[in-house]
């Protein structure tokens, strides 16, 4: 049987950022990715990663302390104070880290890591390489791993934990190449496997972004927290929803009406215009959407056209190439059309600071995981610093939990996870009922959008949940229409609908629940922030009746909850 | 109407590899991937594919789509007209259907030491390097190592031990970079039989490349570094 002393799920920039720090100390240590490394969703990553290095003019006045409180104003006061000051105090010694593997950020004209303005933040903060930072930090990352040789299982997607007293003693994978589920004994598993965009239609996230992500430890009894916080990009492109990075306001990009008027103002003071946080702009462009201000399409235009052709090719390339390929549009000309899309989870796998979540040995970083940092609000640019961040933490925290325990598979917990997983496929395949898994999948995700989108509200949601667990009563009677052993993607279907079905259940409770607005979770029923009775953690365990509930504190180290005004 | 025509070969079941069609009524603006995402979830499951990012980022989709190596999720379907064939990358053993295996390509990218070699103690900060200097490296990163200059090039057909143009291009992103100290030891190992002189100079990873980088010129480059020992 399989086994690696620490075994990480998800070759991403958290993953192998664990993995990386893992190997310091422990000489077993492997990655086991849905998709190869460098097929990651973190290299679609684009406008930055935040640190306060104060290496440009405007910023010079930057330091930590600032940047940790943007975050926390940024989260509603909803994040764990403590693990957002962990974050950006991490920052800049993060930044040299991954300049000093050779990273290659752009540069000011003193030769130092440049730095743009995002939004939510007193200073231009982010810092950035074009607007490509997230592939060049993978790639960063991926040299390192081949650097470390460490093993990679590439493409075997893990269905399951394997856990017994509240230990975690590995996972099981399918492996499409030799199409055999595969039990993988560890002495303890880090969750890197990013986020679950895909639950809603409207997303900027990868095809493989599903809510299997955070499935098998949520199945195996550990909470999620706060996921009904998911965070809803103010720009992607219209019809596919390609990311449109922050970076094209940083750089001075203008959100315009169907009467040409740049409407943030109308928002927020003219001092912050289009650089409010994400929740406040994705809100604002909806609301113009929704009064009859967007163009035919049912778009807003960002507008990038008088920054000229100079600085768009040099700062913003990645975007102007993704617009001529993929809507025929050249910003250098044009505006691009825009709407919100769904981007991010602030919620995830509860752990605490050290990244370990609420069973021994499993550990989680980076999007799957709420430490909390962002609370229900991510500020742009927090994200992939988080990622390393907290990845190495958590791959630190793992190897010295590791260090003397004994090595070899729990042969037996294993091989019962592995029993419970081939019954699940099998009963599958003797199913009746017509479904096709992406039939769901697709209803699913437009349910998504309108019970539980930027805006919500009693009435929608609860009709939300209704369609949620009429979805999966008929998930129940799936059966497969393809049953070769390799490359079998009804399987993994199988498993990212179920994932999807359960998670989206997860939001869809814990937004019904918390009767307040605060940070991504708005809702015109409750307009306001209530710390009276919601300045609380929201904790879903999974049942097979549907979540239950139940709270925890957040942690205030020494700013004040206070009115959020940008 | 379009008509995919897809290359088939199931492992399970052996035998030779085949074309099978499908016709379905594309969607505006529909690309390639979106066309294959049609056929799993409509009309035939059993086709295997990579995929992920949909926005040519993460590099799973290359293919050769009709004339040419592109990624599935780039191409639009009208501009590639009504009928559409589909083949896997080139050089590299078939898993099934469209899916290869990129393990030989991997392989070749470990060899030259794909990793930064610092040519110095690192600062307390971040290393100095100037605008100009980045500037060189600039035309050498963007590779998403997705196989589609692999599978264009000849030489990797008929030479298995060739380190191909994506591994070529990535060795010299380091030799470029005015921070990595490993410019010797680079070129000692893109100079040996199997590096840089094997390339016959046909363009083809060039013309291919779904980013846009030139692998020819940078094997060129590297071929002067070779001979001028100038690095």
């Amino acid at each position: 049987m399989i086994f690696h002393e620490i075994l990480i799920v998800g070759g991403g920039l958290a993953g192998m950022r664990a993995a990386i720090e893992a190997a310091k100390k422990v000489k077993d240590v492997a990655i086991v990715s849905r998709v190869h490394p460098m097929r990651s969703h973190s290299g679609e990553a684009q406008g930055g990663i935040n640190a306060a290095l104060a290496n440009v003019e405007a910023g010079k006045d930057d330091n930590i302390d600032k940047h940790a409180f943007d975050t926390i104003k940024g989260s509603d006061f909803l994040a764990d104070q403590d693990a957002s000051e962990y974050l950006t105090y991490q920052g800049p010694e993060t930044i040299f880290e991954m300049e000093h593997w050779g990273c290659p950020f752009s540069r000011t004209p003193e030769g130092k890591v440049a730095q743009r303005p995002f939004g939510g933040a007193g200073y231009p903060r982010t810092c950035y390489a074009t607007d490509k930072t997230g592939l060049y930090l993978l790639q960063t990352l991926f040299e390192q791993v081949i650097k470390a040789n460490i093993k990679v299982y590439e493409e075997w997607v893990v269905f399951s934990l394997g856990s017994e007293n509240g230990t975690c003693n590995g996972v099981i994978a399918y492996d499409p190449n030799s199409g055999e589920l595969v039990p993988m004994g560890a002495n303890a598993v880090i969750f890197g496997t990013g986020g679950i965009g895909r639950i809603y239609i409207n997303t900027t996230n990868a095809l493989t972004n599903t809510g299997l992500a955070m499935g098998a430890p949520f199945w195996a009894g550990v909470p999620l927290k706060d996921i009904e916080f998911v965070q809803f990009h103010p720009t992607s492109l219209a019809r596919s929803h390609i990311l449109m990075t922050e970076g094209c306001r940083g750089e001075g990009g203008y959100l315009l009406n169907n009467k040409g008027e740049r409407f943030m103002k109308n928002y927020v003071s003219e001092k912050v215009m289009e650089l409010g946080p994400r929740d406040i702009v994705s809100r604002s462009i909806q609301t113009e959407i929704n009064e009859g201000r967007g163009f035919p399409d049912g778009s807003i235009h960002l507008d990038l056209r008088h920054l000229g052709a100079a600085k768009i090719m040099e700062r913003l390339p990645g975007i102007r190439d993704i617009c001529l390929s993929f809507i025929g549009i050249d910003p250098i000309y044009e505006p691009i059309p825009i709407t919100p899309g769904t981007h991010y989870s602030m919620g995830g796998i509860d752990t605490d600071i050290d990244g370990a979540a609420r069973m021994k040995g499993l550990y989680a970083a980076g999007e799957c995981a709420c430490v909390s940092m962002h609370g229900a609000n991510r500020l742009g640019g927090n994200s992939l610093l988080d990622t390393i961040v907290y990845g190495a933490r958590a791959g630190k925290k793992a190897s010295e939990y590791v260090k003397d325990k004994e090595k070899g598979p729990k042969t037996k917990t294993l091989e019962e996870a592995l029993k419970k997983e081939e019954s699940k496929i099998s009963q599958w395949k003797k199913g009746t009922g017509e479904g096709n898994p992406y039939k769901i999948k697709n209803e699913l995700s437009e349910v998504m959008v309108e019970g539980f989108g930027i805006f919500r509200n009693e009435q929608a949601m609860a009709k939300g949940l209704g369609k949620i667990k009429e979805l999966k009563e008929k998930s129940k009677k799936l059966r497969p229409a393809f049953n070769g052993k390799r490359y079998n993607y009804d399987i993994i279907g199988f498993y990212d609908v179920r994932g999807n079905l359960d998670v989206a259940e997860a939001i869809a409770t814990g937004a019904l629940a918390r009767k307040e607005s605060r940070g991504s979770h708005f809702r015109s029923d409750y307009k306001t922030r209530d710390d009276q009775n919601w300045l609380k953690h929201t904790l879903a365990y999974f049942t097979e009746t549907g979540p239950r509930l139940d709270y925890s504190p957040v942690k205030i180290t020494k700013y004040k909850p206070e009115e959020r005004k940008y | 109407m379009v008509e995919f025509n897809i290359f088939r070969y199931d492992p399970d079941k052996g035998g030779e590899p085949y074309f099978q069609k499908y016709q379905f009524e594309p969607e505006k603006g529909m690309t390639i991937l979106e066309g294959l995402i049609y056929i799993n979830e409509n009309l035939d499951p059993s086709v295997a594919y990579r995929a992920s990012c949909r926005e040519a980022v993460c590099g799973s989709c290359a293919m050769h789509i009709n004339d040419m190596y592109r990624l599935a999720c780039k191409t639009q379907i009208s501009v590639m007209g009504s009928k559409i064939t589909l083949r896997p990358l080139s050089h590299l053993p078939i898993l099934k259907d469209l899916v290869v295996d990129l393990n030989p390509f991997f392989d070749h990218f470990k060899e030259i030491k794909p990793y930064f070699i610092p040519k110095e103690q690192p600062p307390q900060k971040e290393y100095i390097q100037t605008i100009a200097q980045r500037k060189k490296i600039d035309a050498w990163l963007d590779c998403i190592l997705c196989g589609a200059c692999y599978g264009s090039c000849p030489v990797a057909g008929k030479d298995e031990n060739y380190l191909g143009p994506h591994a070529l291009l990535k060795s010299l992103r380091f030799v470029d970079d005015s921070r990595d100290g490993g410019a010797k030891e680079r070129i000692a190992i893109v100079a040996r039989d199997n590096g840089v002189f094997r390339c016959h100079t046909v363009f083809n990873c060039q013309k291919v490349c779904p980013k846009d980088l030139d692998p020819s010129g940078a094997i060129a480059r590297l071929k002067m570094k070779t001979v001028f020992k100038k690095y």
